[in-house]
């Protein structure tokens, strides 16, 4: 197998980068870290064109651009370095290095001090994101996992708003004890599966685990209990980092704190770690116990759709809005992952994607208003429509996609989820159920229309003293690559669905033969 | 007796170089002091470069060793020394590698900490006094050579720690640390006497043959015995109920001492208790299937939770850097503790090595961050959180050193504190212990908290604006960049030491 592949090109590229912009003067440290990052935009592109994965990762499908390197020797475990993609983690990847880009570019504006620091950090968190979405092996997974922790600390703490210190060690305490317990959970599993694997790999446990009959007692838990602390664990870990209510109250702190390009990578690929890690642990590793307990799942998911989408309905800041929302995004994804169906899978997946897309596009444009007016309170301000054109335009069409109006990425993935959730035979009363998730599409609707008509249109009004004009090309440029993917996605959803699929078939029994190449 | 090493056939005390090496180094430095022309004119260069050779040699022999299999299943076997009273074995050459590297980042720093002052021969003499009795700790087998090290490493301790005779707080710490360790030391050494009543012997083998019969053991006797000898090391490792001068010492001591104790001579603690726990009364504690005679196992277990709340609690609640960091050294003696707590675990060896790959790691990443201390002893700025504000503008490569540190101590995947700590929770998870792993994730969040306000102070607050740092003193500058790349590199290269620590461990456990 080779050792230095694409993913080891990106990781290689990324971490390097990093370091030249840490060494790089302030004055041009945007610019270089923005040319560097293009490097991992190609490369993934390429990647993407010559993925050659079948089947889902986890369950002895053909990896992708795979290496593996031994690394560590735990006991009687063998640690490896092991990446490889599959038709889950290729759009993710995708994701992430064409969301870092434009991000770099929407910080040419916001970021003015310090910047050297700022561009190294946001290409180390690269690096990490990269990682986390190739990695197969558990403990690779987890160095990059919290690693992601370590420039996202620095991130919101330095270039924050007024309250950032806060926002920034309470995102951090949480995310890493939510860490730790999953860690519990995961490590009674391995310690169950006893002397039938010795590797931390995750295809190997997963497959050993599907298999059934492998688990023992550890420490006199039985192993019908045993897979239930564990899935117990183990979802509450990744709950924060999704986040499901009631472990959601970090995300908004931290949103509304860090500067524009962080929120944008946070909702767009941070929140994203959380569900990816649900799919690949919880329901691909410990089906059964998902499917036992689905009515409590799905209940977690309908909550955070429907209470996020509350939350965001009685927030007075864009910003506090659209971190909301996320929460009801995300609720969507569980959903979809309970459902246990082709679409469920493929849709919560493919809205993992759509989401990132659309949530850092309404970030960055709230953030393009925000450079141009100094406030986000939507009573400060009224009818800048005129003023910013291309801005305002683009505002309106992300809050369109955003509602799930159809040709957009947003319509491809709800539809999906509630499809595959309708049809659903774990969730108890499954058309009932996905009938309450579907209303949270009409709260949104509620507070984007009610939001967008009282700040962007009417009479021009402004209750700071700055001059509005139209936003600088740099700061447009990247919301306008970011909404023709949107559209592209939602005209052409098979561009990733269809690989997207190919990885989430094996998850069920009856896969889905055929037809599924949506429009 | 002859063993074999390398290949040569040589006598049996040559496995015990690295600690001669270090005793060597003191004499030696005893020497250059007494024939110096005049008093108080020795070359600290000399002085601090001979204890850094000699230490480094000590590190360098002792891993040597460690590769060749010397004292290890895979070479030589276990060499036993003076008819068993002192021992070489994996265990006791992972631990000289511990020691032999803190002592050589110690002296490498106090190079320039130490520059001006009087009684540099003494200092450094003290210290490799203290590395030798550290190191003989290592190997030590019976419960006479381990009073006699353990005094051997104490007493030099005392000194340096009030070797700032000037200093009220030296001289309080020296003085606070001197009390404890005599009031310790003679519950140390009546639990020993205890132990021998109960036994009839010293030597550790000899006392757990004495043991295993069962029937005719006092176990009265012999269990106030053991809680005794346990109390005892309790103050070596600043264990709870004897941690409380740690504090005070590690405040008041010059930074690189404070480095030293909570490092290396925190090592040194926990081999002995390792090796007395587990040569002498692995039967009587159960851990050989059966009902425990004396249940140690769930004593420690309770010292060891109740030891990383008390530290990392205090450490939470510290306004002062150095004085929050004695206390997180306390937490951190409560983590390596689940070494001998978590033994229900059916990979017992297992256990142990996450808890002396713990050492090793914390031997690096905790010297180093009380090195930076020493640092910003020596450029003067003040000790609480505050006065480091803004301190990465003026000394961005120290900070991101010091980051390195907390972030590592703390377990995030910036070194290879990330790796022995989780090691330590799955060995809970293993054991089933799961009052230990909660506590652990609990203690571990909170030093999450505390640790990275020192992070908030040097690279998010604004500097006050008379914070200026003017000189960069090249020796400790390169003894924390070492102990900085150290900690980082064991995260990739955790895998290098990590089969020898394991190894070391499991032969304990027969």
């Amino acid at each position: 197998m080779p050792v230095a592949g694409p993913i080891e090109a990106l990781l290689a590229v990324t971490l390097v980068g990093a370091l030249a912009v840490f060494l790089a003067p302030d004055e041009w440290a945007g610019k270089l870290a923005t040319a560097i990052s293009l490097v991992p935009v190609a490369v993934s592109a390429w990647m993407y064109t010559a993925f050659d994965g079948a089947g889902n990762a986890l369950l002895g499908g053909d990896l992708a651009f795979e290496s593996t390197i031994g690394w560590v020797q735990l006991g009687r475990y063998e640690l490896a370095y092991h990446v490889g993609l599959d038709g889950i983690s290729m759009p993710l990847l995708l994701l992430t290095t064409v969301l870092t880009t434009l991000a770099l570019v929407s910080s040419w504006t916001p970021i003015d001090e310090r910047q050297s620091q700022f561009y190294g950090l946001m290409l180390l968190m690269e690096a990490s994101l990269i990682g986390v979405f190739s990695a197969l092996d558990f403990f690779m997974w987890l160095v990059f996992w919290e690693a992601v922790l370590i420039p996202m600390y620095f991130l919101i703490g330095v270039w924050g708003g007024p309250r950032r210190k806060y926002a920034a060690i309470k995102f951090f305490v949480y995310t890493n004890v939510a860490t730790l317990i999953m860690f519990v959970g995961f490590m009674a599993l391995v310690f169950g599966l006893g002397d039938s694997i010795s590797t931390f790999d995750m295809p190997e446990i997963a497959q050993a685990l599907r298999a059934g009959g492998n688990l023992s007692a550890v420490a006199g838990i039985q192993p019908a209990n045993l897979s239930l602390i564990a899935f117990t664990l183990m979802f509450a870990g990744f709950a924060v980092k999704v986040p499901v209510f009631p472990v959601h109250t970090w995300l908004p702190d931290a949103h509304v704190e860090a500067p524009t390009p962080v929120s944008v990578m946070l909702a767009g690929v941070l929140l994203k770690m959380g569900t990816y890690a649900l799919l690949r642990f919880n329901f691909t590793m410990l089906r059964e116990v998902a499917e036992a307990n689905a009515a409590i799942i799905v209940a977690f998911g309908v909550l955070s759709i429907i209470y996020g989408a509350m939350l965001a309905l009685a927030q007075q800041d864009l910003k506090r809005i659209v971190a909301y929302s996320s929460i009801s995004s995300m609720g969507y994804v569980i959903v979809g992952l309970v459902a246990f169906t082709p679409h469920g899978f493929g849709g919560a997946t493919f809205q993992m994607i759509s989401h990132g897309l659309i949530s850092g596009l309404m970030f960055m444009t709230v953030g393009v208003i925000y450079n141009e007016t100094h406030t986000r309170m939507v009573g400060d301000i009224s009818g800048i429509a005129d003023r910013m054109p291309w801005a305002v335009g683009i505002f309106v069409a992300a809050a369109f996609g955003y509602m799930g109006l159809p040709f957009m990425a947003g319509f491809a993935a709800e539809y999906l989820i509630f499809q595959g959730a309708f049809a659903s035979s774990v969730i108890p009363a499954a058309p009932l159920v996905t009938g309450v998730a579907m209303f949270g599409i009409v709260i949104v609707a509620g507070y984007l229309l009610w939001a967008m008509q009282r700040t962007l249109f009417g009479e021009y009004s402004l209750a700071t003293d700055y001059d509005v004009s139209r936003a600088p090309v740099h700061d447009v440029a990247p919301l306008v690559v970011l909404l023709a993917l949107v559209i592209v996605l939602g005209v052409r959803p098979g561009l990733v669905y269809q690989m997207i699929q190919d990885a989430v078939n094996p998850l069920l029994d009856t896969a889905l033969q055929g037809g599924v190449a949506l429009w | 007796m002859v063993v074999d090493i390398a290949g040569f056939q040589v006598a049996d005390w040559v496995a015990l170089v690295p600690s001669l090496i270090l005793g060597v180094t003191a004499m030696l430095l005893f020497i250059v002091d007494s024939i110096e022309p005049r008093p108080g004119t020795s070359s600290n260069t000399v002085l601090a470069g001979l204890s850094t050779l000699g230490a480094l040699g000590a590190f360098l022999v002792a891993g040597y060793f460690l590769v060749l299999g010397v004292g290890q299943p895979r070479g030589t076997g276990a060499v036993d020394l003076f008819n068993g009273q002192l021992v070489v074995d994996g265990m006791s050459l992972f631990f000289v590698v511990i020691v032999g590297s803190v002592t050589a980042l110690v002296t490498l720093a106090s190079y320039d900490y130490l520059e001006g002052q009087e009684y540099q021969a003494e200092y450094y003499g003290l210290v490799i006094m203290a590395a030798t009795g550290m190191s003989l700790m290592a190997s030590a087998n019976s419960l006479a050579t381990i009073f006699v090290s353990l005094e051997l490493s104490s007493l030099p301790s005392y000194a340096l720690v009030a070797f700032l005779k000037k200093n009220r707080g030296s001289v309080e710490g020296g003085l606070k640390y001197l009390l404890v360790g005599a009031l310790s030391s003679s519950v140390l050494v009546y639990g020993i006497s205890l132990v021998y009543a109960a036994s009839g012997s010293l030597q550790l083998n000899a006392v757990a043959d004495a043991l295993a019969g069962g029937s005719s053991v006092p176990v009265g006797i012999l269990g106030v015995g053991i809680i005794m000898v346990l109390l005892g090391f309790a103050f070596k490792t600043a264990s709870v109920p004897f941690h409380f001068w740690a504090p005070e010492a590690y405040e008041g001591a010059p930074a690189p001492v404070s480095a030293f104790l909570s490092s290396a001579s925190k090592a040194a603690g926990f081999v002995v208790a390792f090796r007395v726990f587990l040569t002498a009364f692995p039967e009587v504690g159960g851990l050989a299937g059966g009902d425990p005679m004396v249940d140690w196992v769930t004593a420690v277990t309770v010292l060891a939770v109740v030891t990383m709340t008390v530290g990392n609690f205090a450490a939470a609640t510290q306004e002062k850097v150095k004085r929050m960091l004695a206390y997180s050294s306390v937490g951190h003696a409560g983590y390596a503790l689940i070494g001998l707590a978590a033994l229900n675990a059916p990979d017992q060896g297992f256990v142990l090595g996450a808890s002396m790959m713990h050492l090793l790691v914390y031997g690096f990443m905790n010297t180093g961050a009380f090195l930076f201390i020493a640092l910003t002893e020596h450029w003067g700025i003040g000790r609480t959180f505050q006065d480091f504000n803004g301190l990465s503008t003026q000394a961005p490569l120290a900070c991101a050193a010091m980051t390195v540190f907390l972030f590592s101590l703390a377990g995030l995947p910036i070194g290879g504190g990330f790796i022995s700590k989780l090691y330590l929770l799955a060995a809970t998870a293993q054991a089933g212990s799961w009052l230990l792993g909660a506590a652990l994730i609990v203690n571990s969040a909170l030093s999450l908290f505390y640790y990275s306000r020192v992070v908030k102070a040097m690279w998010i607050e604004d500097p006050s604006a008379d914070l200026e740092v003017d000189s960069y003193p090249s020796s400790l500058y390169a003894a924390v960049v070492i102990a900085a790349f150290v900690t980082f590199a064991l995260l990739p290269a955790f895998g290098l030491l990590s089969p020898s620590a394991f190894d070391a461990a499991s032969v304990l456990f027969g």
